[in-house]
């Protein structure tokens, strides 16, 4: 019986990254106590916010359990799903606020974009893999292709956050595959002279959204009031903060979107320079082990999607914290582990699953 | 075996050049975290004292001042709508320990209703307890006084100077105009989607119909805002800056009030509409629908009493009939399928039908009014004894397809685009309409014995007045054609410049002037000797017109007796007409609801309202019922 009990823990835990886990949990820990001083004044998202959890890491082990062969499996069909539905959003989405992300199917609503945060790499990942032996020029061509379409789709909903996303997710795969620096070089160049353009292509709000940031003073009741509200919040906290649910501007209701987006500037209120340093350790430390994983991984595949999930979730920490503490432009973009949302939180579940599968299954590959 | 080896070596180099840049991202991550740390370290700890100045001690709070809503005049200067400053008394509830005993309180200082108390309530309901919301609006000076003494016993209630909308003639126009009312959900989403919701932040009106509600975004101007220090307790200490707010732009109408008022009360207390048009610009002089209601009971969120007042009348006082109300026209669509025939070429004006009374369709009788029928019948007797025969006869030759193109030129069945929102498109019956209306095949089949009473106004023809109107106004025109439209022009507060509305024709008909002629005489003839000639007679100018009746409901073989009808059973009077016939001024379009027959109740109203615009006589009481069995 004991045999049979530790057998079974094996086989539950076989596929599981411990540090990967640990740094998950410790993040878990920090944002459930946020979500709950952000949110208690008027409707507490404690329990819900649990529950995402859970959801996310029953995601998280089932993905694991996925040997890396099979996760390529999905790569084609999710990544066709994923943009068949963006092309549904395109003439069929509704409406909300002024951007069209959502599909109605009736009786809920689904966000097609948040999939590509997944397909978009497993597609390039399997692409890159299957031509391995030869990658030509012409490779990298197509590959940048199959990222611009989910991509242009995507931006022109208009949701950048997300669309920032998807492109740096595509990008890490197409760089870690080798993507000469001279092409890379030349994109940049060519990125800078094309800067003025894309401005114009810009939606107005997300104009403003730039300018506000050089100056946020000019639009104290718009989108500068996001910034400076949430800058007061940070500075505020000083060293250790204002202590838990103490927290003046969250709950004199200062900070918009604090239990989401925001929630960067919560935490920093009540947990003060100590908290947001033991923070970023923590991802610093999410994103070393995925490096880590990456490094050691034995296949192409392999390889390119841990580096590609790991930045990502880099990208995630940077623009969204880099938003709240007034040095980006404010776009929709969460706090792994610490915003509410459930599905952003399946999302980044599903992409640690990924990197422990890649690392767990590596000896049986080579055998 | 081999191959798979010296790929593996290749892939050496591959593998050498990944780990170097997994190395190099390691980096990257490494610099943008510790950039993001140094920017922890500027706020929190070199910027603490500045931030948690801001934050802690003196609050600062952006407060949004709100832009005087921009007036609405009439075309002579007559103020429509405007603004008033008044007093409320306001809580602010997340700042009131015992909201109760706060209320109950205030209510042995000043006069607090329980209607004031159940609005309250509401708005608590809408979850605003961070805002300061009214529990008694417009306080006398002497309220304001008596709780300035006790003020220091409410803390988190305050006296405030708010702005008003006011609609100084009351009920007058109240459909052209509109009303404002608090901002719901719906309110909300269209405000963002207009991505106003910074400029609306603050205000708590918007306007929900008529004028009020189309030209929101231009009354509503920009919102200013204040730097205020607020303390603990939320009561703002000093202002820090203060960016002025800039007034919504004025309105100058088209509409002559005084006109509406005359044509208001021709109503009297029947139910019907009348939209009345200058021809050579589009401007509306007139837009009634009868009956009407106070917009001013809307502004502080209506009394439930009263809304059921207006909700549950069997007149629907709060339906715009001009423009929501359908109606088959009648006879007055018979100058325009008399037009159609020339402009065809199925017919000439001198043509004439022989009228046994009524006209053989495939061994079915439609019946002519007159009994016997009115002989040899040409284009100009058709018009002015209004002969159904001949429309019969013309409508089958013409055929369906002809009739639908040529009315949906003068807009029949289409939306006018008229500066109000929610107008109805009203029905032009073709084929193709069938076949989008009914869904079973047998339904949606266009029988030619359908196309005869479309002849006449009746069948699925259903058109709304300011359609009609239109139309009316595009012939006395000649077939220049102007978007009906109730604003004359937008005057920005700030600069003053004025920005016009329309002044470019809708678009150009390619009428023959001899056939607009021809159905004008028809028209002057109907007032000078055919059924309009009673309503018209001694008027001093010359007019053109049409009565028309339209069917309420069908009578199977008897004959149509008035007296032995229920009132809500009689017919709809309507009644076209222009003046003066020789350069058109105004034309209009009259429908009075179960009126009977156009000539005896709409003509008499039209004859009011064209001799105050022309002559400026000013009628004794409501339009009187003309004793006219005919049309």
């Amino acid at each position: 019986m004991q045999e049979f009990l530790a057998r079974a823990w094996r086989g539950l835990v076989a596929h599981l990254d411990t540090p990967l886990l640990l740094i998950t949990l410790m993040l878990m820990a920090a944002g459930l106590p946020t979500v709950y001083s952000a949110t208690y004044d008027a409707n507490s998202h404690l329990v819900p916010q649990m529950v995402n959890m859970a959801i996310g890491l029953c995601a998280m082990w089932a993905v694991a359990q996925l040997p890396p062969q099979k996760l390529m499996r999905f790569g084609v069909p999710l990544y066709l799903v994923g943009v068949l539905l963006l092309i549904l959003v395109f003439f069929f989405g509704i409406k909300v606020n002024g951007a069209r992300r959502w599909l109605s199917l009736g009786f809920t609503r689904i966000q097609p974009s948040e999939l590509l945060k997944i397909a978009v790499p497993l597609m390039l990942a399997w692409y890159f893999h299957k031509h391995e032996a030869l990658l030509k020029f012409r490779h990298y061509v197509v590959a940048s292709l199959l990222l611009l379409v989910p991509f242009a789709l995507i931006a022109k909903q208009p949701d950048l956050g997300t669309a920032i996303l998807v492109g740096a997710a595509g990008f890490y795969v197409i760089f870690f595959a080798g993507l000469s620096w001279r092409v890379i070089g030349g994109l940049l160049a060519v990125a800078g002279a094309a800067a003025p353009f894309a401005w114009t292509m810009l939606h107005d709000y997300q104009r403003k959204r730039i300018l506000t940031l050089l100056d946020p003073t000019t639009d104290p009741l718009g989108s500068g009031y996001h910034i400076i509200q949430s800058t007061i919040a940070i500075g505020s906290g000083g060293n250790y903060g204002k202590g838990w649910l103490a927290g003046t501007q969250t709950h004199l209701e200062f900070i918009p979107e604090r239990h989401t987006d925001f929630i960067l500037a919560v935490f920093a209120e009540e947990r003060g320079l100590l908290g947001n340093g033991i923070l970023l350790l923590l991802y610093l430390l999410l994103i070393g082990r995925g490096l880590i994983i990456a490094g050691n991984a034995s296949t192409l595949f392999g390889r390119v999607l841990a580096g590609s999930v790991t930045l990502s979730f880099f990208t995630y920490v940077f623009v969204n914290m880099g938003m709240v503490s007034g040095i980006l432009p404010v776009v929709g973009v969460p706090l792994p582990f610490m915003s509410y949302g459930g599905t952003a939180l399946v999302t980044l579940s599903v992409g640690i699953g990924m990197l422990m599968s890649i690392n767990t299954h590596r000896m049986l590959v080579r055998t | 075996m081999l191959a798979r080896q010296s790929s593996l070596h290749a892939s050496d180099r591959e593998l050498s050049r990944f780990h170097f840049r997994v190395v190099l991202a390691a980096f990257a991550v490494l610099a943008a975290l510790s950039l993001l740390g140094a920017r922890f370290y500027y706020l929190q700890v070199v910027q603490h004292d500045y931030y948690s100045t801001r934050a802690e001690d003196n609050r600062i709070s952006v407060v949004p001042i709100v832009p005087n809503r921009g007036v609405i005049v009439d075309r002579a200067g007559i103020i429509l709508a405007r603004n008033y400053s008044a007093f409320t008394l306001e809580i602010t509830p997340s700042n009131v320990e015992n909201l109760e005993a706060t209320i109950d309180g205030l209510s042995k200082l000043i006069d607090i209703e329980s209607k004031d108390k159940r609005r309250f309530r509401k708005l608590l309901e809408e979850g605003r307890s961070f805002e300061s919301l009214p529990i008694r609006t417009r306080l006398s000076e002497e309220e304001v006084a008596r709780f300035a003494a006790n003020r220091y016993l409410f803390p988190g209630v305050e006296v405030k100077a708010r702005l008003f909308r006011q609609y100084p003639l009351g009920s007058v126009a109240s459909h052209a105009i509109g009303y404002i009312n608090r901002i719901n959900k719906r309110d909300l989403e269209k405000i963002a989607e207009r991505e106003q919701t910074a400029n609306y932040k603050g205000t708590d009106h918007i306007g929900k119909t008529g004028l009020e509600q189309h030209y929101e975004f231009a009354l509503h101007g920009e919102t200013g805002y204040e730097q205020v220090e607020i303390d603990a307790g939320g009561r703002a200490i000093r202002s820090l800056s203060r960016t002025p707010p800039v007034q919504g732009s004025h309105l100058t109408l088209t509409l002559d009030v005084k006109l509406q008022e005359v044509a208001e009360k021709a109503f009297g207390d029947r139910r019907g509409a009348l939209v009345a048009i200058e021809p050579s610009t589009g401007g509306i002089l007139a837009l009634v629908s009868s009956p009407t209601f106070d917009p001013n009971l809307f502004i502080d969120g209506i009394r439930t009493e009263d809304w059921d007042v207006l909700n549950k009348s069997r007149d629907r006082p709060m339906l715009n009939r001009a423009l929501n109300g359908t109606y088959p026209p009648g006879s007055t669509y018979k100058p325009f399928m008399a037009l159609a025939a020339l402009e065809t070429g199925r017919r000439t004006a001198g043509q004439s039908i022989s009228d046994p009374g009524y006209f053989n369709f495939g061994g079915h009788h439609f019946r002519d009014d007159k009994v016997g029928g009115h002989g040899t019948v040409d284009m100009y007797k058709s018009i002015v004894q209004s002969c159904d025969t001949y429309y019969y006869q013309l409508a089958t030759d013409m055929g369906i397809d002809a009739i639908a193109r040529f009315m949906g030129q003068l807009g029949f069945g289409q939306r006018t685009g008229v500066d109000l929102d929610g107008e109805s498109e009203g029905v032009l019956p073709s084929p193709e309409w069938k076949k989008r209306r009914f869904r079973r095949p047998e339904q949606q089949k266009w029988y030619a014995g359908e196309t005869v009473s479309i002849g006449i106004g009746q069948g699925y023809n259903s058109y709304t007045p300011i359609q009609l109107a239109q139309a009316t106004a595009t012939v006395a025109n000649k077939g220049v054609m102007f978007r009906p439209h109730l604003v004359k022009y937008l005057t920005d507060s700030r600069s003053g410049e004025k920005t016009m509305i329309e002044p470019e024709p809708l678009r150009r008909l390619p009428w023959k002037p001899q056939h607009v002629e021809t159905i004008k005489n028809a028209m002057i003839g109907v007032n000078t000797q055919g059924t309009g000639a009673r309503a018209f007679a001694g008027a001093g100018y010359t007019s053109g017109g049409k009565t028309g009746t339209a069917q309420v409901f069908s009578l199977k073989g008897s004959t149509y007796k008035e007296s032995s009808v229920k009132k809500e059973l009689r017919d709809h009077a309507l009644f076209i007409a222009f003046a003066p016939a020789e350069e058109p001024q105004i034309a209009l379009a009259v429908i009075v609801e179960n009126g009977g027959f156009g000539a005896q109740s709409a003509a008499p109203i039209a004859r009011m309202v064209i001799d105050y615009y022309l002559l400026g006589k000013l009628p004794k009481g409501a339009a009187e019922e003309d004793d006219v069995k005919e049309d």
